[in-house]
């Protein structure tokens, strides 16, 4: 039983890194909220599973908390942003996505090497998956590097939370309930503030383009 | 001897118990509460000129008096729970402190009474501000010189800075005065952390920042030196030494002339004041190679002192170059002080130090008086320009005698207090040749000839200064009506004269005062031999050398009464005024006489490596010809422009790092993360 459970973990916790990688390589805003949408189902689900596994049930209120926010909330915001600023199509990359993709593997063997001793110190059952959720933090990171538009960083940025949840979860069964609620809210206003920036950027500029923000360097 | 604060101790409500530092301390509050009047009575220029500023100078002269007595008592101290808690301010009065108050008192006594016919409407700052910003200033001053801790003194240090940095900037709406504000307040503040460091070295370790720590503690000579070097530049961009002297002759002329007074006469001393503080009283013993710094930097600086003096034509700055020139003999004669207090000859260091002393007092004396009488000048004919200036004499004679005589005792010489100093200075470098080392016994004969060098240009450059303000014929027609000085300010001009000429006439007297001061700095001094010798001043034995300044005065006044009355016996009535042979010019006009430029020619053409200078030739068909020159500090030029490239430089290579791109922003924090794990991984 365990031994299934622990291929489960490691099969949704690959599932995770292999959305990153869509996210990495996706132009279309509209499929990067829906790869975002599947990334907090997914992180749903190990939760759970994790929370059955080891008997912890403040895992299963976690798990809510992030259905709601990560799968339901956020995701329809986003929706209605990009659908108010009519940007539902294509991103510009400023590295392209081949490149991207290869130094993305490079991060992921790095976040392997340096998770393994750790993971061997942990008592989890799904410490194994430790390097994955770190590899899921930096490959989030370059994303945000690599976008020039304002909504897929954001979406980038949203994505590197869902795998610092992961990777609380994997290493600690999860952090304490407090903290949790409180970077849950702290994301949701996260979200809503970079909105009205996002506005604001696109009323500016008429542009979501940061590169627009360039101007607002001192000479 | 008090160690608590007075109010605790019930004395404060009985003046017949009061020691003199509690004197001291009423001078310093009523000063504060005067300028705190001053700020309710911002637009009052009647209030504030005729009750506040001679209020503030009649608490000069009570301080003067007081700090004359407290020289010779034993030393006082008090706590003041003031600042921080749990770190009190700590006061003590001993007879260095004392000797600096007294000066500090008899110049602000003069200054004041002058400011307070000085001042008028319309200079930028209010009057009441004025007041504020000055007897801050004064009453911070007094403190810097009682501080017993490194809180107090620096605490009391910057707000000396600040203060007088506001009032060099009364007139701020003028760009060059700004600048001048900025330049000295940068310089003040670079030199306060000089200060700060070297009080950092000297409690050793131990976190305890009182003065008496500091004179318990022994420190290994390579941090002693350490301390030494920090004190020197702490203290020397204060007081101006090559090459942290530009700040100077840029405030000087932007001060108002009080402030000027004040500036150059005191607050230039308080750095010679904390200097010998530290090297004499808290490093302990000094270590021989310090004295050639010291000689090294002072000569340098009142070589270019005088010299940059003598090619001026504005006479602010060239009363600054000046007072740039007497700070270098300072220096030198500490330098000198040093050099024979290690080498075992207390007396000579004492001889030493006694020159320094005078020559601070003769020093602040004449340059106050010289200063607030260029502010009268400029007040009656709105001029600072040399050049168009002169025969003021005739419009303005009691200013033009007062500053006379400044203007002799800053040339040094006799019978006034400059010439004492100078005197002394020189008696103790003809000493050296009982120094033990040969290389020094070569040295200073070097360095007494450049000294004399020094004092030979500072008497042609007073010369230039008198000379051309006040004698020949008015350059510009409206010197005509030049009105001479008011009722206070020849009061205060009246008040430094006597200065000069008190302390050129008693030297015997006056160096009595600076004995308990060379006692408690090196361990001897001169008022036993100087007192036997009655009137005549023999700073070490009677046969050596002796200078009486009464039999002096008589002799000139016997010689010129003679000659005045073999001049009336032989020639009288046989005088013929008739038109002379005109030699082809008829008339004489003021453009005849010679410059202020022309005057400093030949120092010009001797010294031209030095300078860096621009010329203006009329051609031959300019209607009104002009010739003009300006000299510029080369310091600008080989130092403080390349270091402000420099500088910029610099912020112009971390200015790079301001992309404006998010994208390069997150790669910054990417990259950091990237390798902090790394670092965690090895």
């Amino acid at each position: 039983m365990s031994e299934f459970v622990a291929q489960l973990i490691n099969l949704l916790a690959s599932t995770l890194l292999i959305l990153a990688f869509a996210m990495i390589s996706q132009r279309r805003i509209l499929s990067l909220i829906h790869l975002f949408t599947a990334q907090g189902a997914t992180l749903v689900a190990a939760t759970l599973v994790v929370g059955y596994a080891t008997d912890q049930p403040h895992l299963y209120l976690s798990a809510g908390i992030t259905l709601v926010v990560k799968v339901i909330l956020i995701p329809l915001l986003l929706h209605r942003v990009i659908n108010r600023l009519n940007v539902r199509w294509d991103i510009e990359t400023l590295i392209n996505i081949p490149t991207t993709m290869i130094i993305g593997i490079v991060l992921v063997i790095f976040a392997f090497d340096l998770a393994l001793p750790i993971s061997k110190l942990s008592a989890s059952i799904a410490r194994g998956t430790l390097g994955i959720a770190l590899a899921c933090v930096l490959l989030s990171f370059l994303m945000m590097i690599t976008r020039a538009k304002a909504v897929p960083q954001v979406i980038g940025f949203l994505s590197m939370e869902n795998s610092l949840f992961f990777a609380a979860t994997s290493a600690t069964y999860g952090m304490p309930m407090v903290v949790e609620l409180g970077i849950a809210l702290d994301v949701l206003v996260g979200i809503l503030i970079l909105g009205v920036f996002m506005f604001q950027i696109r009323e500016q500029f008429d542009s979501l383009d940061i590169s627009h923000l360039e101007k607002l360097k001192e000479d | 001897m008090r160690q608590l604060p007075l109010i605790s101790t019930g004395v404060f409500l009985d003046p017949t118990s009061w020691v003199h530092l509690d004197w001291i301390l009423l001078v310093v509050a009523a000063w504060l509460l005067i300028g705190v009047a001053g700020v309710f009575a911002l637009h009052r220029l009647a209030l504030v000129a005729r009750v506040l500023f001679p209020a503030g100078g009649a608490f000069g002269l009570l301080l003067f008096g007081v700090a004359l007595s407290a020289i010779l008592s034993s030393p006082e101290v008090a706590v003041l729970p003031f600042g921080l808690p749990g770190l009190p301010f700590h006061f003590r009065l001993d007879s260095l402190s004392a000797f600096f108050l007294m000066i500090i008192g008899g110049v602000a006594a003069g200054v004041s009474a002058f400011a307070a016919g000085y001042f008028r409407k319309g200079e930028g700052t209010p009057p009441g501000l004025l007041a504020l910003e000055y007897h801050i200033f004064l009453a911070s001053m007094v403190l810097v010189v009682l501080a017993d801790d490194a809180y107090a003194f620096m605490v009391m240090w910057e707000t000396m800075a600040l203060s007088s940095f506001f009032l060099v900037t009364a007139n701020h709406r003028i760009a060059e005065i700004q600048r001048a504000g900025y330049l000295y307040l940068l310089i003040a503040h670079v030199g306060a952390l000089g200060i700060l460091l070297c009080f950092g070295i000297l409690q050793a370790d131990t976190g305890d920042y009182t003065f008496a720590n500091m004179r318990s503690q022994e420190i290994l000579p390579d941090r002693a030196s350490i301390a030494f070097l920090l004190a020197l530049f702490g203290f020397g961009a204060k007081a101006g030494i090559v090459p942290l002297h530009v700040w100077l002759p840029e405030a000087h002329p932007a001060a108002p002339s009080p402030v000027s007074a004040l500036m150059s006469g005191v607050m230039l001393k308080t750095a010679i004041y904390g200097l010998l503080r530290i090297i004499f009283d808290l490093l302990g013993t000094p270590v021989w190679w310090w004295s050639l710094v010291l000689l090294a930097f002072g000569l340098a600086t009142a070589l270019f002192g005088v010299v940059f003096a003598a090619v001026q034509v504005d006479m602010k700055r060239l009363l600054a170059y000046s007072s740039i020139e007497n700070i270098g003999l300072l220096f030198t004669g500490i330098g000198l002080a040093v050099l024979f207090s290690t080498q075992g000859m207390p007396v000579m260091a004492a001889l030493a130090l006694t020159a320094v002393l005078y020559h601070v007092a003769s020093h602040a004396f004449f340059k106050g008086l010289l200063f607030i009488g260029t502010g009268a000048v400029l007040h009656a004919t709105l001029e600072r320009n040399l050049g168009k200036l002169g025969g003021l004499i005739r419009s303005m004679p009691w200013v033009a005698w007062a500053m006379l005589i400044g203007v002799l005792a800053s040339a040094g010489l006799p019978p006034f207090g400059g010439f004492v100093s100078e005197w002394l200075l020189l008696q103790s470098f003809l000493f050296s040749p009982d120094l033990p080392s040969s290389f020094l016994n070569m040295l200073i004969p070097v360095v007494a000839a450049l000294i004399a060098l020094v004092a030979a240009l500072a008497g042609y450059t007073m010369v230039k200064f008198f000379g051309v303000i006040f004698l020949g014929q008015p350059r510009e027609e409206k010197l005509a009506q030049a009105h001479d000085a008011g009722r206070w300010e020849r009061a205060g001009m009246a008040w430094l004269v006597a200065g000069c000429i008190a302390l050129g006439l008693f030297p015997v007297q006056f160096i009595a005062l600076i004995d308990p001061v060379t006692q408690l700095l090196v361990g001897s001094g001169l008022a036993k031999t100087v007192g036997s010798s009655g009137w005549l001043l023999a700073p070490v034995a009677i046969e050596r050398a002796s200078y009486g300044p009464a039999i002096f005065l008589l002799g000139v006044a016997a010689s010129f009464a003679l000659a005045f009355l073999l001049v009336r016996l032989f020639y009288h009535g046989r005088v013929r005024r008739a038109a002379p042979w005109d030699c082809g010019f008829p008339w004489q006009n003021a453009r005849m006489q010679d410059t202020a430029e022309g005057f400093g020619q030949p120092i010009r053409q001797i010294f031209e490596p030095f300078f860096r200078w621009e010329r203006e030739l009329p051609t031959a068909f300019d209607a009104e010809p002009r010739y003009r020159v300006s000299v510029t500090d080369p310091f600008w030029h080989w130092l403080y422009l390349p270091l402000a490239a420099a500088v910029e430089r610099l912020a112009r290579l971390i200015g790079l790092l301001q992309q404006g791109r998010i994208a390069v922003y997150l790669l910054y924090s990417f990259v950091t993360l990237i390798t902090v794990l790394l670092v965690v991984e090895l």
